[in-house]
C-alpha cells in the first residue's frame, strides 16, 4: 500500500507547486482577458474575445518584432555557444569546471544591472563611442543605443548561457569512443563531427533553443535599457497595459496570445528537428 | 600464411601522467601472419590494449614502426589505416538504425548505393541478423550488438580485424558460444584477426598464435599448445592455467637435463631444451601431469609428503601435498572410473611425473624481483630497465 503510494507523495509537492503558481495563474489571467471594464468602472466578466482582437490589431507589429529579436537572438548564440561548449566538452582537459564556472560568473551580479552596464559602456558619448568619435574613427552621430543590434546584443549577451550549458552537457556525454569507432570507419574529423557529435549534440541544442527562445521574445528589460521607441517589444507592452495603464483585461489578453505565439513556435520546432531523434539521442 | 600482415617494430609507447611518464608498452617485436588469428593475452594493465590502440591508430607508439603488408602506419591517421576494430563497448552509434551503422565505413568510403545495401546485407545474413536492420543499438541483447559490432567492421573487408576484448561484456555461456562463431567467422572471411583478451580459456580455444604479455613486453609466443605446455617464464606458468613451482638446486647436468636430487629417492629431472646450464632451478611442472601413489613410484621425477588438502571438483579432485616446508605439489586427479578419493589429509604419498612434464623456468631471479616488489603490472616496465 505504502509502496503504491510512494510515487504520488513523490510528486505531490511539487505538483501541489505547480497547481498554485502555474496552473491557477494560468486559469485566472485567461479569466481576467475576458473581463471588460475599466480601473475606475471595475472589471465585469463577460467572457467576450475582442481584447483579443484589438490586441492583435493593435500590437501586431511589436510581437513581430519580439519573435523576429528572440529568433535572431537564439541564432546567434547558438552560432556562440556551439563553439564554445564543444571547446569546453573536448579540448577542456582539467580546466573544464573552472571554465564552466567563468561563463555562470556574470549570474552573479543582478540581471539589470549587467544591462545597464551595457547601457553604460555603449552610450553615445560613453568610454567606447566617446573615444572612437574623438580619435574620429567613427562619425559623430555614429550610435549603438536604441537600435535593434543593441537590443538583441543584450539579449545574446544575457542568454548565451542558457545556450552553453545544455549544449555542454549533451557534448560531454557522447561517449569518445563513438568517435574513435567514427574514425575506425574512415570517417576524417568533420565527417566525425557531422554524423556522429552534431546529431548526438541536438537535444542539448533543443534545450537551449527553448531556454533561450522563450525568455528573449518575452523579454522586456533589454529593450527598455539599451533600445528606443523604435524597438519597442511585446515585453514592454504588457509591462505598460499592466502597471501604467492598469488594463488588465487587455494585459492579460496580450500575454495570453504571446503565450500561444510562443507555444506553437516550439511545437513547430519540435516537429521540424523532429522529437524522435531528439529523444531516441538523449536516451542513448 | 606466410606473408606478414602485421609487424611491430620495436614498438614502444610512454604516457606523460601529471608528473610521471608511464612506460605502457616496453619494446614488442611481432609478427602476424596474413590470415591468422592472433592473440594478446595479459593482466589488465599489461600493455595490450595500447598495444592494439597503437595498431589502429589511436594512440601514436613513442617509439618504433607498425607495418601493415610492409608499410608503415606510424603518423597515418586511423581513419585512413584499412583496418578496423570491435570495440570492446561495441561502439555503436546510438542514434542510428543497426543498418546505418553497418554501412557506416562504406558510406564514407563513398561506394555506390547498390553496393552498400548488397554487402550490408550480406554481413546481416553471416551474423545471422537479417530482418532487423531498422532496429536501434539498445533495442537489441548483449550478443546481437555484439554481432552488429562484428559486422560493421567485417563489411568493409580490412586487411586485418582488431579485436579489443569484444566478448567481455556477456554472461559465460553467451560468451563460449560467441568464441565459437568469431572463429567460424574467422575462418569464413579469411581476415587475420589481433585479438585481445585477458581471459585465457578464450585466447587458447580461439587462437593460432597467442603473445603473453606482462608488464609492457611480451613474456612468450606461441600456439596456444605452446604457451600452455612449455610456459617460458614463470608469469606465464602462473597467469595461463596453474602450474605447480618447485625451487631446486642442481647436483648434476648431464646430457641436456639437470638433475636435482635431494635424497632417499626424491629427485627431480629437468630437460635443458637448449636453455644454459644453472645451479638454482625453478621447475614447474601442470597440476594434471602429476601422479599419486602411496610407494616410491620410480619415476624420473617424484617428491614425497603430506596430504594437506583434498578438494573435489567434479571432473578431477585436487590434492594438495606438502613436500617441504613451504612447499607445495598440487595434483589433479582425474575421476575418470572411481570418483572416490585416492588418499586421505595427513596420509604420506609420493607425487610423481615425466621429465618431459618438468619445464625449466626463464631467468627466475629477474621475474620473481619484480613480482616480489610489487609493482604495478604496466608500470613495471619503466622501473625494472
Amino acid at each position: 500500500m505504502r509502496r503504491k503510494l510512494a510515487p504520488y507523495l513523490l510528486v505531490m509537492p511539487g505538483g501541489l507547486w505547480l497547481a498554485i503558481f502555474f496552473v491557477i495563474p494560468m486559469i485566472a489571467m485567461v479569466s481576467v482577458s475576458m473581463e471588460t471594464g475599466s480601473l475606475e468602472t471595475g472589471f465585469q466578466q463577460t467572457f467576450s474575445v475582442h481584447h483579443y482582437l484589438d490586441m492583435i490589431n493593435t500590437y501586431h507589429p511589436q510581437l513581430l518584432r519580439s519573435l523576429k529579436y528572440g529568433l535572431c537572438t537564439t541564432v546567434i548564440t547558438i552560432l556562440l555557444a556551439y563553439p564554445m561548449a564543444y571547446w569546453i566538452a573536448f579540448r577542456g582537459g582539467r580546466h573544464k569546471s573552472t571554465y564552466l564556472f567563468l561563463i555562470l560568473l556574470p549570474f552573479f551580479v543582478t540581471f539589470v544591472i549587467r544591462t545597464i552596464s551595457w547601457q553604460f559602456l555603449l552610450a553615445d558619448d560613453g568610454i567606447v563611442l566617446g573615444h572612437l568619435k574623438d580619435w574620429h574613427l567613427v562619425s559623430k552621430n555614429f550610435h549603438v543605443l536604441a537600435t535593434p543590434y543593441a537590443v538583441i546584443g543584450g539579449l545574446v549577451y544575457n542568454f548565451l548561457p542558457f545556450m552553453v550549458l545544455p549544449i555542454y552537457v549533451a557534448l560531454e556525454r557522447i561517449d569518445k569512443v563513438l568517435l574513435e569507432a567514427s574514425a575506425d570507419l574512415y570517417a576524417n574529423k568533420a565527417a566525425t563531427f557531422r554524423k556522429v557529435v552534431l546529431p548526438l549534440s541536438l537535444p542539448g541544442v533543443f534545450a537551449g533553443v527553448i531556454l533561450t527562445f522563450v525568455p528573449a521574445a518575452a523579454d522586456y528589460v533589454n529593450a527598455q535599457i539599451l533600445g528606443g521607441s523604435g524597438q519597442v517589444m511585446i515585453g514592454n507592452v504588457i509591462e505598460t497595459l499592466y502597471i501604467s495603464n492598469s488594463q488588465y483585461p487587455q494585459a492579460s489578453a496580450l500575454s495570453s496570445i504571446l503565450l500561444a505565439a510562443l507555444l506553437l513556435g516550439i511545437f513547430v520546432y519540435a516537429r521540424v528537428l523532429g522529437t524522435r531523434d531528439v529523444l531516441d539521442a538523449n536516451a542513448g | 600464411m606466410g606473408e606478414q600482415a602485421i609487424e611491430l617494430i620495436g614498438v614502444a609507447k610512454q604516457f606523460s601522467a601529471a608528473e610521471e611518464n608511464v612506460q605502457a608498452v616496453e619494446r614488442v617485436d611481432l609478427s602476424i601472419g596474413s590470415g591468422e588469428f592472433f592473440s594478446l593475452l595479459g593482466p589488465s594493465g599489461c600493455g595490450k590494449t595500447t598495444t592494439l590502440r597503437m595498431i589502429a591508430g589511436f594512440e601514436e607508439p613513442t617509439q618504433g614502426q607498425i607495418l601493415l603488408y610492409g608499410v608503415d602506419q606510424v603518423g597515418v591517421p586511423a581513419n585512413n589505416r584499412d583496418l578496423n576494430m570491435v570495440f570492446q563497448s561495441y561502439a555503436l552509434f546510438p542514434h542510428m538504425t543497426v543498418f546505418d551503422n553497418v554501412a557506416f565505413g562504406l558510406r564514407r568510403k563513398k561506394l555506390p548505393k547498390a553496393e552498400i545495401a548488397e554487402r550490408v546485407n550480406t554481413m546481416f545474413e553471416l551474423v545471422d541478423l537479417k530482418g532487423r536492420e531498422k532496429r536501434r543499438p539498445r533495442e537489441m541483447s548483449g550478443g546481437q550488438q555484439q554481432r552488429v559490432a562484428l559486422a560493421r567492421a567485417l563489411v568493409n573487408r580490412p586487411r586485418a580485424l582488431l579485436l579489443d576484448e569484444p566478448l567481455g561484456a556477456l554472461d559465460l555461456k553467451l560468451r563460449q558460444s560467441m568464441q565459437l562463431e568469431l572463429k567460424r567467422n574467422q575462418r569464413e572471411v579469411g581476415i587475420t584477426f589481433v585479438y585481445v583478451t585477458h581471459d585465457q580459456g578464450e585466447a587458447l580455444t580461439m587462437s593460432d598464435r597467442i603473445a603473453v604479455m606482462n608488464a609492457g613486453h611480451v613474456e612468450q609466443l606461441g600456439s596456444p599448445r605452446e604457451v600452455y605446455e612449455s610456459p617460458a617464464t614463470r608469469f606465464v606458468a602462473d597467469f595461463i592455467g596453474t602450474s605447480n613451482l618447485v625451487e631446486l638446486t642442481a647436483t648434476s647436468t648431464t646430457a641436456g637435463e639437470s638433475v636435482a636430487d635431494r635424497g632417499a629417492q626424491q629427485r627431480i629431472v629437468v630437460p635443458l631444451r637448449g636453455q644454459q646450464a644453472r645451479d638454482r632451478l625453478v621447475v614447474a611442472v601442470r597440476p594434471e601431469k602429476v601422479g599419486l601413489a602411496t610407494a616410491p613410484p620410480g619415476a624420473d621425477c617424484q617428491l614425497s609428503g603430506r596430504v594437506e588438502e583434498v578438494v573435489y571438483q567434479g571432473t578431477f579432485t585436487a590434492y594438495t601435498v606438502q613436500t617441504a616446508p613451504g612447499e607445495h605439489i598440487v595434483c589433479h586427479w582425474q575421476n575418470a572410473t572411481d570418483s572416490s578419493d585416492v588418499a586421505a589429509v595427513g596420509d604420506t604419498v609420493w607425487v610423481s611425473w615425466a621429465k618431459e612434464h618438468s619445464y625449466l623456468l626463464e631467468d627466475p631471479g629477474k621475474v620473481a624481483a619484480a613480482v616480489s616488489a610489487g609493482v604495478p603490472a604496466g608500470v613495471a616496465g619503466g622501473a625494472s630497465k
